[in-house]
């Protein structure tokens, strides 16, 4: 009876818990948000226990010279440290979240590694006939291959290329958008054909489209090769990409515009010209621009076509002409070291003006400040295929 | 007046393309008819002594395609969830840029990355594959000799899996925005309630994401299998040609069928040019078969997105 608390005897009040700002909370609450100093202490502290065990493993106890074999221990070592650590607070399934995260972060670090190592290998490789001024300026006319680099230059292949890439523009966009307007505007049965076509013909190796021109215009037909039959073959593998990826951008033009457009008085032809290809301009430009990226860069079908001249050729129908892709393929091969290194001077311009196209391409696509919609990547607009229109 | 206009120039473009298909069926018909079903079994290409086939070249390109896909495959997959899944958001629209430019390098580009600077280290690492796993048939090399104190790099360089590499760095970026774009539809209630029932990261990626994007995955990376069966420039870099049948594709030496035609067309005869345009003919059905194929089943899972 003593001992009864005075609680007990007390009428049931409510009883308001203090809080007591110096006391420690009776455990640490897990954050929600922010991972806490000792999160962060177990997981950098991981790797860098990685990155001594396999300084050990590799330099000490195994022979496994090389850069190479230490970042992959380091990386395996980093994350079997990661998950141990993990496993002494926590449970399997942190640990398997863990892992993967890492796992999934140097995966994509590893190929972030792989581009940068190509473009700054090709840069650093190629930087130094680029510097001299005449590697832009002059051609390779009475140029030996073992010449100094302040003699000679890519000028007749960056021309060349120019003049083969325009032309297959010059083929390509009316066909390839007059084709997609055709596809996504008349539509029907036939419409319906050409897509499948179109689609079925994308898949074409670009080799194949070379050797196709090769066969009817070189060999049948028997005109010499030239920048135009290039230019043909180019035109034979960017046909169907330009076709396929403008019926993408055409296809999301609102049909509300058209039939407001229709509903004026406008005929069909105005309605397309003044309304649907507006809209979709940036869209089509992005597609046109990536399509001239890729087709300046591939070697094959210009391989097959062009013959590759060493001086300025500016008449596309008459003579071998030279390009980029070519001029560096056929020095690569010549196996001259000075040669090689024009090769990469030359893959180093042919790099630059890829970039040059895509961030033009990139700026041309940013989406209107106001509400306008954010466009997808491109490799995903031309990849996308039948998808119904309603 | 408009309808005829557009009309013309889908028949005029029909006629193009459809045209390549049908010229080259017309050009092959008769090589495939002088050489029968050994067009498909002969593994030489000897026009001298009126042997050709594509036995050689056709698993050589397989081959090659398929080392560069078990390269490819992972990276891209992984490369996809990190960008749709981890990445930050401020950064995320530079990487689908960053992946979409890796796409638009030029193939000769990767070609004088891969045959120059990573070919070395490739060779490395085939003698050590060579010295661990020869016993398995894939990994041998014949003739090489792991062991020795400067293993041959004419052995084990200029190979199938060298090739290998130099493509899978070309397709990777394909099959990467594929899966990404798949992996960014995901619905985000789904990702939301996964979160909320107490799932980590990773068991939000395996419950939901991957389940939800598994057809982009597999018509992601045979849209870029079909990609990998037609390169060219990279592997006429690397590879040295050999026309045998080789599944060890370690061992230097090797063709595809696009290496074949890049080889052979300046010296080829009316006839060669026959075989090689019936070699091109099957190269173009094998690819178009793997594009539709991924095409139904990104479709079909997109498709089957808005049901569920």
């Amino acid at each position: 009876m003593t001992t009864t608390p005075e609680v007990a005897t007390s009428a049931p009040t409510t009883f308001l818990p203090t809080y007591d700002e110096d006391a420690a909370p009776p455990q640490p609450r897990g954050s929600l948000g922010r991972p806490t100093p000792d999160e962060l202490f177990v997981r950098a502290g991981s790797w860098v226990a990685g990155l001594g065990l396999a300084w050990l493993v590799t330099q000490r106890l195994l022979p496994m010279p090389g850069i190479a074999w230490f970042l992959i221990a380091w990386f395996v070592l980093g994350i079997v440290v990661t998950a141990v650590t993990t496993l002494m607070t926590g449970t399997v399934v942190e640990m398997k979240d863990r892992v993967a995260g890492a796992v999934i972060t140097g995966a994509a670090l590893l190929v972030g590694a792989a581009l940068v190592s190509v473009v700054s290998y090709v840069a650093i490789k190629g930087w130094r006939p680029v510097t001299h001024l005449n590697f832009f300026s002059s051609d390779m006319a009475g140029v030996g291959p073992r010449d100094a680099f302040t003699a000679g230059g890519v000028k007749h292949a960056i021309v060349g290329s120019l003049i083969e890439i325009g032309i297959a523009v010059a083929i390509t966009l009316p066909l390839g958008v007059g084709t997609a307007i055709f596809m996504t505007e008349v539509g029907g049965k036939f419409a319906r054909l050409v897509r499948t076509i179109v689609e079925a013909m994308t898949a074409l190796p670009s080799i194949v489209a070379g050797l196709f021109i090769y066969t009817v215009w070189i060999v049948a037909l028997g005109n010499p090769r030239s920048g135009f039959a290039a230019a043909l073959a180019l035109s034979v593998m960017m046909l169907p990409i330009i076709a396929r990826a403008s019926d993408v951008v055409l296809r999301v033009v609102p049909g509300g515009l058209r039939e407001a457009s229709l509903a004026l008085g406008a005929s069909r032809w105005r309605t397309v010209w003044h309304v649907v290809l507006p809209t979709a301009r940036p869209g089509l430009a992005t597609a046109l621009i990536l399509g001239i990226a890729r087709g300046v860069g591939e070697t094959s079908p210009v391989l097959l076509t062009s013959g590759a001249a060493g001086f300025l050729v500016a008449n596309p129908f008459e003579g071998a002409m030279n390009s980029l892709p070519l001029f560096v393929y056929t020095n690569v091969r010549s196996g001259d070291p000075t040669a090689i290194q024009r090769a990469y001077g030359a893959a180093f311009v042919l790099l630059a003006l890829v970039l040059v196209l895509f961030i033009v391409a990139r700026l041309l696509a940013r989406p209107k400040k106001e509400g306008g919609r954010s466009r997808g990547s491109f490799l995903t607009l031309i990849s996308r295929s039948t998808r119904s229109t309603s | 007046m408009f309808e005829q206009g557009a009309r013309a120039v889908g028949a005029s473009v029909l006629v193009i393309t459809g045209g390549v298909g049908l010229f080259l069926g017309w050009q092959a018909y008769p090589t495939i008819k002088r050489y029968g079903f050994d067009f498909f079994t002969e593994s030489q290409w000897a026009p001298d002594i009126d042997v050709l086939g594509i036995a050689a070249v056709l698993v050589g390109t397989i081959s090659v395609a398929t080392v560069a896909m078990i390269i490819a495959f992972p990276l891209s997959l992984l490369t996809a969830l990190y960008i749709s899944e981890y990445a930050p958001a401020r950064i995320k629209p530079t990487l689908v840029s960053l992946v979409d430019l890796m796409a638009a390098v030029p193939s000769v580009v990767y070609g004088l990355w891969g045959a120059l600077l990573i070919m070395p280290h490739a060779a490395d690492f085939a003698i050590w594959l060579d010295r661990n796993f020869g016993w398995i048939p894939f990994f041998d090399v014949q003739g090489g000799n792991p062991d020795s104190a400067t293993p041959a790099l004419a052995r084990y360089g200029f190979s199938a899996f060298c090739a290998g590499i130099a493509v899978a760095m070309m397709v990777m970026p394909m099959a990467c925005a594929v899966m990404r774009q798949v992996f960014s539809q995901t619905p985000p209630g789904e990702k939301e309630a996964a979160l909320a029932l107490g799932a980590t990261r990773w068991g939000v990626i395996r419950s939901v994401v991957i389940p939800f994007g598994r057809g982009g995955i597999i018509g992601g990376t045979m849209l870029g299998l079909g990609r990998a069966m037609g390169e060219t420039i990279a592997v006429v870099l690397i590879i040295s040609p050999a026309f045998e049948i080789k599944p060890r594709v370690l061992e230097a030496g090797g063709n595809t069928v696009s290496s074949l035609i890049a080889g052979r067309f300046g010296d080829a005869s009316k006839s060669q040019l026959s075989a090689l345009l019936a070699a091109g003919l099957v190269l173009f059905i094998i690819t178009l078969v793997v594009n539709t194929l991924a095409a139904i089943i990104v479709n079909r899972s997109r498709s089957g997105a808005d049901t569920d």
